[in-house]
């Protein structure tokens, strides 16, 4: 049996899952899916920023639009590293197709 | 003249202005000081917005990207780079910007929606030197997230609030080293996905019932002493740790930004640190509400949109329909209670039923939370867990009350 | 060759600076710090004493009552926050009573006006917030709060403007005798002067020790204090001491010019760099303001701070040549702010006597005015907006301190270098928020304005570096 804290939403819920990655102590539906993929292929979404040239600012906002295997967050932030954008940039916008190998878009999160 | 001045373009000043829209108003202002609309979520790039408003998971900065959407399709009138400086009673709103100049504008009917700031160092007085290197959690995060600079690379983090978790992931992520993050209180003041998240994910420890008791370095912090916190708080001797690091990020609470609600002479309330206000958050000014983390502060934006809403269609509803009627019945809070939110209902104003927010002052296990109206018992909330680091919210129904009594109280039971 | 080279620029510095600078002589100014008033002039009371502390007879009560008078003007003429508030005195105890009526006896002796000594009901009369325990307590209608940087900085840039030289950046290392003249070694070269005046502060004894035999030693001593919100400004009126002791003149508590409420210091030896506050020392503090005040609310506190003054273990300044041409202006303690105007005066005085020719000069520009925005009328803010739309954008929320404003600054005859250096010309980030949200944006002016990378910006000293790198493959500085 192992316990865990469901990051899923704010609420927190408290996870039991046993052996055969049976899940009580969710709210929702999400709170077994969470559980199960932490106990055997834990993910997560990165957020971060790019350098963007042309804007107000120097940073865009960008996030991975699904959640990367965990031990491969240290190598998105590396990918994220060598991106330069210019401005104009739309929410959503391409930042890199596929990062990493994972199979994984980033996108832009800011109109900048 | 316009109908509405909405005083401050983040989450709270976008929702109340959509909603004040959609109930009929058309003529309508919102002044942002910043250049752009979004206010303090276009520095929180991280996600875990919008899940229970959109049903989805949005970073701030899309959170903000949508409601900004929203309002370009209505007609509200938007002044960025425009800072409010004054509301008075009459409802007369002096502001300056570059472009807008120095004006003061009447309307009919204000909401005040200008957030919260961070407590410093001053405001909790950590004794030590005076050095470059501490920094409350959002001035570190508008350096890292906007302006692309890291202000430290060993870092020691006071106060486990929800931005000062996230920093230290961010920072962690960015290529710092945060060796720890200190909480004066028994237990976290962040929610608890933030701390699995943000400190176990990157093996960053968690000192509970600790703080720091001094600080050290002449230009730079150099070190940081954290000592270990008795029941009443106090620091015990013997206890302490020496962080070598050369950055102290403080997230040890927020407070409502109400320099412009004193100074309209609306009355306030010394626990919520905002405005006092009305189930439609109508202040003890006629016309003028408070929403958002000016009111009181949230951990989640998704609150402070519902809750503007409420405000925005009250906003409107005073100008089209003219004043609510009624007499305020308090609402205070009980054992176990640190404030409500609101304050007094107008039970003729309420409808069916009114939303209470509040915070408990202690970790509880299984739970009620009651309502008493006139010292008698009128419902009761089940919980598992209550904790003063996650918003309460309930929903009594009126007819409940049998009536209008002379107060209506709400308390923690222990279950 | 330079007439006279004063050592240290805080306000004793400064105001010699200003003083020598209404004369046909040539004045550099040495500081080892990047701006003016870093030291013991930043970090005191803020107040401008009556003069009825230091004993009758001594250069201190001299200086300390001409002093103030002399401050009131200068203030005036040249822009500098300055309020007349009076002072109280108040006594808990018969002894404390005693102590009240020597201050009085002392004050007339000295030529302090409108002396009083008053009961304890009356006293509460004028201040409500007094404790029921006040029994009687001495009235001084001359005492005056003031902002102590911006009366260093108005006096050095008032040097500047009329011909001083001022070399910031630029430590003193030693001190040789030519004839008839000092080379004064620095770390940024040397340069020669007639004259040596000594106003280092917390380090005069070691810039004494270069031109001189040892004679005296600053024993420093800390004070701790707490600055509280504006919305505790109004708690007094007048500032409030409790009576004198032989750690100095006690625990005040004080409206400042800029709104808010001091309350401080302790007194704790301590090292002449040491800034450090104290759990202790700020609870000592408290307890003791309690005393007088009561109600002051202490969780309105934004900013503590230290500061260190230099004592020498004797009851005057320590003032007069120490080496032909070496003069000494050390040992400024208590009241020092107070008296700096007239221990420039003084200082003139015996350069004269020792030989400087001072004549006045034709033309001396004593005049100085900042736009403060907030203090403006409405009708003035919307043009003054309308012409200078940077005056429209607020900076610093806490204090409405505009762009317009801040970019003055940096046009002025001592520009700022550091968030801090701004911060005393203009109040951005002197608010309950304390930089929080004005500090970023005041980074991105100086870095714009200066030509440098934010990265450059320091908090205050050099060396207080804000921000260590780039993010996103930056490095270092890029």
């Amino acid at each position: 049996m192992r316990e865990l804290i469901c990051i899923v939403c704010p609420r927190g819920c408290r996870l039991k899952v046993d052996d055969g990655l049976n899940v009580t102590g969710n709210f929702c539906p999400r709170g077994a899916e969470y559980a199960k993929a932490e106990l055997t292929h834990p993910t997560r979404t990165v957020t971060s920023t790019v350098r963007v040239e042309g804007a107000e600012i120097p940073r865009c906002p960008v996030k991975t639009a699904a959640p990367v295997p965990k031990e491969r967050i240290r190598d998105v932030m590396a990918a994220l590293d060598g991106v330069t954008l210019r401005a104009p940039v739309r929410v959503g916008d391409t930042v890199i197709d596929d990062v990493c190998g994972t199979g994984v878009k980033v996108v832009a999160t800011r109109r900048l | 003249m316009y109908d509405l001045i909405v005083v401050g373009g983040g989450p709270a000043g976008m929702a109340a202005a959509c909603a004040a829209w959609d109930a009929g108003l058309r003529n309508i202002l919102i002044v942002e000081r910043d250049r752009e609309l979004g206010g303090i979520l276009n520095q929180c790039i991280h996600n875990g917005f919008g899940l229970t408003y959109f049903k989805e998971e949005l970073t701030g900065p899309e959170y903000a990207h949508r409601f900004a959407r929203l309002l370009s399709e209505t007609g509200v009138e938007v002044r960025t780079d425009t800072m409010v400086l004054d509301v008075t009673p009459d409802r007369r709103v002096h502001m300056t910007g570059p472009e807008t100049g120095y004006r003061i504008e009447e309307a009919r009917s204000v909401i005040l929606s200008m957030g919260c700031r961070e407590r410093t160092r001053g405001a909790i007085a950590i004794p030590g030197t005076r050095p470059a290197g501490i920094y409350t959690a959002g001035a570190a995060q508008r350096y890292v997230n906007v302006e692309g600079w890291m202000p430290g690379k060993r870092v020691v983090i006071l106060g486990s609030g929800d931005i000062g978790l996230i920093m230290a992931r961010r920072m962690t992520l960015e290529g710092a080293k945060v060796l720890a993050c200190v909480e004066v209180m028994p237990y976290s003041g962040g929610l608890t996905r933030n701390i699995v998240q943000c400190l176990e994910d990157f093996d960053i420890p968690l000192y509970l019932s600790h703080t720091v008791t001094d600080i050290r370095g002449r230009d730079r912090v150099e070190q940081v002493v954290v000592s270990q916190v008795d029941a009443r708080r106090n620091p015990i001797p013997g206890t302490e740790m020496v962080f070598d690091c050369d950055t102290l990020l403080l997230s040890v609470g927020l407070i409502p930004e109400n320099e412009l609600t004193e100074r309209a002479g609306i009355e306030m309330d010394p626990r919520t640190k905002g405005a006092a206000v009305y189930e439609n958050m109508e202040t003890s000014v006629p016309g003028v509400f408070a929403c958002g983390n000016v009111a009181h502060v949230h951990d989640l934006v998704d609150f402070v949109t519902k809750e503007s809403q409420r405000a925005g269609t009250a906003a409107a509803k005073y100008v089209l329909e003219g004043p609510a009627e009624g007499k305020g019945v308090p609402i205070k809070n009980g054992d176990g209670v640190s404030y409500t939110v609101p304050q007094r209902v107008r039970l003729q104003n309420a409808g069916d039923a009114f939303s209470v927010f509040f915070r408990v002052n202690r970790i509880y296990g299984k739970a009620e939370i009651v309502v008493e109206a006139g010292g008698r018992e009128v419902c009761r909330f089940k919980r598992d867990r209550l904790s003063p680091g996650e918003m309460e919210n309930i929903s009594v129904p009126v007819k409940l009350l049998g009536g209008e009594p002379e107060e209506i109280r709400v308390f923690v039971r222990e279950a | 060759m330079v007439d006279v080279a004063v050592v240290g620029c805080g306000v004793i510095g400064a105001a010699a600076a200003m003083e020598l600078a209404r004369y046909e002589v040539s004045v550099a100014v040495l500081e080892r710090e990047n701006d003016v008033a870093v030291g013991t002039t930043k970090a005191n009371s803020a107040i401008l004493h009556a003069g009825y502390d230091p004993k009758p007879g001594t250069l201190m009560a001299r200086l300390n009552v001409r002093g103030a008078a002399l401050a009131k003007e200068y203030c005036e003429k040249l822009d500098v926050p300055y309020k007349q508030c009076g002072s109280l005195v108040v006594a808990f105890s018969e002894k404390d009573e005693e102590t009240l009526r020597e201050l009085y006896g002392r004050g007339v002796k000295n030529g302090v006006e409108g002396l009083e000594i008053i009961s304890g009901d009356e006293a509460r009369r004028r201040e409500p917030e007094l404790a029921g325990t006040v029994r009687a307590a001495l009235w001084a209608p001359s005492a005056a709060i003031v902002s102590p940087w911006e009366m260093c900085l108005a006096f050095a840039e008032t040097a500047v403007k009329n011909g001083a030289e001022l070399r910031l950046n630029t430590a003193v290392t030693g001190l040789s005798r030519g004839d008839g003249f000092w080379t004064v070694h620095t770390d940024k070269g040397y340069i020669q002067a007639r004259y040596v005046i000594n106003a280092a502060g917390v380090d005069s004894d070691t810039v004494h020790d270069m031109a001189a035999p040892h004679s005296f030693e600053v024993k420093p001593s800390r004070g701790e204090y707490y600055l509280l919100d504006k919305s505790e400004g109004t708690r007094v009126n007048s500032v409030i001491f409790q009576c004198p002791s032989e750690k100095g003149k006690g625990v005040l508590v004080s409206p400042t010019v800029h709104g808010n409420l001091i309350v401080g210091p302790n007194a704790e030896g301590s090292d002449r760099h040491d800034l450090a506050t104290t759990a202790g020392g700020l609870e000592f503090v408290k307890e003791t303001a309690r005393l007088s005040v009561p109600g002051v609310d202490f969780s309105k506190s934004i900013r503590n701070f230290a500061g260190v003054r230099a004592n020498t273990g004797f009851d005057d300044f320590r003032i007069g040549f120490a080496a032909p041409g070496f003069l000494d202006l050390a040992g400024i303690c208590s009241p020092g702010l107070t008296s700096a105007p007239a221990i420039a005066e003084y200082a003139a005085e015996l350069l004269r006597g020792a030989g400087l020719e001072l004549r006045r000069k034709d033309e001396f520009v004593f005049f100085r005015r900042r736009l403060r925005f907030k203090e403006l009328s409405q009708e003035e803010r919307e043009d003054l907006v309308a012409m200078y739309p940077e005056y429209g954008r607020v900076i610093c929320r806490c204090e409405t301190v505009t762009e317009g404003e801040i970019l003055a600054c940096l046009r002025t005859p001592i520009p700022p270098v550091s968030v801090d250096g701004v911060k005393r010309r203009v109040n951005a980030g002197m608010g309950r928020c304390q930089g929080g949200f004005c500090a970023p944006r005041v980074v991105e002016i100086l870095s714009r304005e200066l030509g440098i990378t934010p990265g450059e910006v320091v908090q205050d000293r050099a060396g207080m570096r804000l921000l260590f790198n780039e993010t996103k493959g930056g490095g270092e500085n890029v």
